[in-house]
């Protein structure tokens, strides 16, 4: 079980990306977040294993306090937390099995990745991934070899190599053309289903949104302003989050992605 | 579930993508360690003058840290002043007579003979090390900043006219057609078409190379061509290394004030 | 405005008056510092030398030629000895340069203030002197032979190696870097797993690079007592041996040009 607690994320320019977020997603559940471009879903998502600093709030994950966690503890924090990544993210020059297997480096010591040496049940793991998600026979293809959509399967197949106990889902489909979204969206729907994974969808599609999920969060200017069934958004809650056109909401979102960039390289920088 | 009967290997090994075959990748691997043993065992090493040197490269280390900038103030400024004038009349040089020859040396728009005999020009300036073209100059013309001055250019020469003409060659063809249509002469294509396109990058490589000429000039002296090279040299040869840290220090600070105007002045022309 | 109202309607120039006119000073400038910086260059120069020196160019010319071909078998282990000395000597670079260029990268810097401009001024230090002053000073501090020639090249490849990685290090792709970091990776995974594989071909591609100019230059280290075919340059230049002299730049010229031609080969297989 997630649960965030008076999130709020303050940028060093004096954006306020987050304000107050609080909410609770239980296990098994899959949350569609959606909202206009800007609104800090992308903030949202990136203070749960803090690849974006919060400046307040909580953030808990099955009474794990994430937020108070020093360096150390937080890499093994994030193992137990998948993420999948809008543009994939793969590392375009490794093979589609060491992007898989990267999901387990968390558990396994410099060297022994540095050799490749992953234990035998994690090799094992990661082709019954591959199988999972279809594409057993393109372990050893390197990942810039695959279309669109395979790209996004070997991303989930990283993602639950880690064992998580909640995914973390940055526009899985932006990037892939509708049907392949749809495939996508159902595969990750299975996924969750099976493993009674809780996930957090950011999510522009409303539409898609409305047919995978179980629950829709809607953020506007960083607050929650809907929080419920996907049966209950109608037209006048759409205006609601949307707005007739909001023009500022869609400057703000270059913004609001550069932040979100620049604080994550910053504190890499710190990492190394 | 459908994959429970199913059983994965439980071994994975990167397949290796550069030379996917055993017999040759295994064959190189051998042969690059036998080179490098084979390598490493001619290097023959006296140990005892090693040791010895130990204690003077810590004292040029605290000569760099310490540098002293006063007992030899007189030769360092003169060689700086040899330096300095000689980088800067080499490179106004060097592109003087680059221009022509880039221009000779493109493809598209030089006529054959002329291009290859620019090209020749080229590849002789490129072929030789600065160092030994100094020599052969310093034979000719006598010690001093003048063989210095004439090895830059000529090396100025070789660098600028390639690049230049590499440039000319690269030109948006579109461009140089619509000014072709409209009647112009050669001069004005020249004029109209080409120097647009390549002028920024002919001041970036020019501001370029005068940073390397400057380094430049700090080794021919060694040579006899004049410059901050002969003071350095006669530094080292007397172990006055606070001296020669002082003249290190002097030309890591010109090459950093060089990149940092060049980089400067190539906003502001562009 | 480059358009002005004058009495006979608009006028179009191509600068503004101000324009045209800091143009002109700009070159004006540059014109009577150039004159200055000749005539300060020329002014202990001997003019008589400088006109005899068609004759003495004719005069070695004539010497230098024909070339002593049978001296190339003495050349052969000094030539040994110039590849060794580039080889091992960008190899040694390389591994030094390495670490440094993560340090000097903005997105892999443990310290933007401390450790970055450390890095940064190692890689201007190395840049700013020529692998001919590294062995001059390393010959006086290690006494002539391979190993001072090995280190001076070492030296000054750290500075380009370092330039050329660190830049390639800060153009990775930020989004792969932070998908392996949000596996929970430690920081010597993320870097190899996340920059590494990224910036893999530009490593290769910049140390074949570099050899290749290492090779041109450790030629000539022997000039100073470095070891490799610059020694016996120098020892025929102290005797005049002026169609040995021939014989060695023919080498050198075919190790330069054989050299850039592996450069050439490798880093297109790379790429």
């Amino acid at each position: 079980m997630l649960t965030v607690d008076a999130l709020t994320k303050t940028y060093k320019t004096g954006d306020k990306a987050l304000k107050s977020v609080s909410f609770t997603v239980p296990k098994g559940q899959v949350v569609g977040l959606i909202g206009p471009s800007g609104a800090g879903k992308s903030s949202l998502i990136r203070c749960i294993n803090r690849l974006v600093e919060p400046s307040e709030g909580r953030v808990l994950l099955n009474d794990l306090n994430i937020t108070g966690l020093p360096a150390g503890e937080l890499r093994r924090a994030r193992r137990r937390i998948g993420m999948i990544f809008q543009e994939y993210a793969l590392v375009e020059r490794l093979t589609v099995m060491e992007n898989v297997l990267s999901g387990r480096l968390g558990y396994v010591g410099f060297w022994r990745s540095f050799l490749r040496q992953f234990a035998g049940d994690d090799v094992q793991n990661a082709f019954r991934l591959l199988d999972r998600v279809g594409l057993i026979d393109h372990a050893d293809k390197r990942a810039d070899a695959l279309s669109g959509g395979q790209r996004q399967r070997v991303g989930i197949a990283r993602a639950l190599a880690q064992d998580p106990e909640l995914l973390l889902i940055d526009e899985p489909t932006a990037s892939l053309d509708p049907k392949t979204s749809r495939q996508i969206m159902r595969l990750i729907v299975e996924i969750c289903e099976e493993r009674e994974l809780p996930a957090i969808i950011n999510i522009h599609d409303v539409v898609l949104a409305q047919q995978f999920t179980q629950r829709i969060i809607g953020l506007k200017a960083g607050e929650i302003v809907f929080d419920g069934a996907p049966e209950l958004l109608d037209e006048s809650v759409l205006t609601r989050i949307y707005g007739e056109e909001d023009w500022t909401a869609m400057r703000r979102a270059a913004e609001e992605d550069d932040h979100a960039e620049r604080d994550a390289a910053e504190r890499m920088a710190g990492m190394i | 579930m459908s994959a429970t009967a199913k059983t994965y290997p439980r071994r994975w090994r990167r397949p290796a993508t550069m030379i996917p075959d055993p017999r040759w990748r295994y064959g190189i691997y051998a042969a690059i360690l036998i080179y490098l043993v084979l390598a490493i065992s001619t290097v023959d090493v006296n140990w005892a003058r090693v040791w010895d040197g130990l204690d003077r490269g810590g004292r040029f280390v605290m000569g760099f840290l310490t540098p002293d900038f006063t007992s030899r103030w007189k030769d360092i400024s003169n060689g700086m002043v040899e330096s300095l004038t000689m980088t800067v009349t080499a490179t106004v040089a060097g592109v003087l007579i680059s221009v022509p020859i880039g221009i000779g040396a493109a493809r598209n728009i030089a006529p054959m003979p002329v291009y290859y005999a620019c090209r020749g020009l080229i590849a002789l300036s490129r072929s030789l090390q600065e160092i030994i073209i100094a020599i052969l100059l310093v034979a000719m013309f006598g010690f001093g900043p003048f063989a210095g001055f004439l090895t830059l250019t000529f090396a100025t020469i070789g660098f600028l006219a390639k690049l230049l003409a590499e440039d000319i060659e690269d030109i948006d063809e579109t461009q140089a057609e619509a000014i072709r249509a409209t009647g112009a002469s050669w001069w004005q294509l020249v004029n109209y078409a080409v120097q647009p396109q390549v002028m920024p990058r002919l001041i970036g490589l020019t501001l370029y190379r005068f940073d390397i000429n400057f380094r430049e000039s700090a080794v021919i002296g060694i040579v006899g061509a004049g410059g901050i090279g002969a003071t350095l040299n006669t530094a080292i040869d007397r172990y006055e290394y606070d001296s020669a840290g002082a003249i290190l220090l002097i030309i890591i600070a010109v090459v950093m004030f060089a990149e940092y105007s060049s980089s400067y002045i190539r906003k502001w022309v562009q | 405005m480059p358009v002005t109202q004058t009495e006979n309607g608009p006028a179009w120039h191509l600068r503004t008056p101000r324009a045209r006119l800091a143009l002109w000073a700009g070159w004006f400038a540059l014109v009577a510092l150039t004159v200055w910086c000749w005539q300060i260059m020329t002014k202990d120069t001997i003019w008589l030398f400088v006109m005899d020196a068609p004759q003495q160019a004719a005069d070695i010319g004539s010497r230098m030629f024909p070339p002593r071909l049978s001296y190339i078998e003495k050349l052969l282990w000094p030539l040994w000895d110039t590849l060794n000395i580039a080889t091992l000597g960008t190899m040694l670079g390389v591994i030094i340069a390495t670490p440094v260029a993560f340090l000097a990268a903005r997105n892999t810097t443990p310290s933007l203030l401390v450790a970055r401009p450390i890095a940064l001024f190692i890689i201007v230090a190395s840049r700013s002197i020529n692998s001919l002053i590294w062995a001059l000073l390393l010959v006086s501090i290690l006494g002539p032979g391979l190993l001072a020639g090995i280190i001076a090249i070492a030296l000054r490849s750290i500075g380009f190696v370092g330039k050329l990685l660190y830049e390639a290090i800060e153009e990775t792709d930020a989004s792969q870097t932070e998908a392996i970091e949000a596996t929970g990776a430690s920081g010597g995974q993320v870097l190899i797993y996340g920059y590494w594989p990224q910036i893999a071909p530009a490593f290769w591609g910049i140390s074949v690079f570099r050899w290749d100019i290492n090779i041109r230059e450790s030629a000539v280290l022997g000039l100073v007592g470095a070891g490799g075919l610059g020694l016996q340059l120098q020892a025929s230049l102290n005797v005049l041996a002026w169609p040995q002299v021939t014989t060695i730049l023919l080498v050198i010229l075919a190790t330069v040009v054989f050299s850039e031609w592996v450069s050439a080969k490798v880093r297109h297989a790379i790429i």
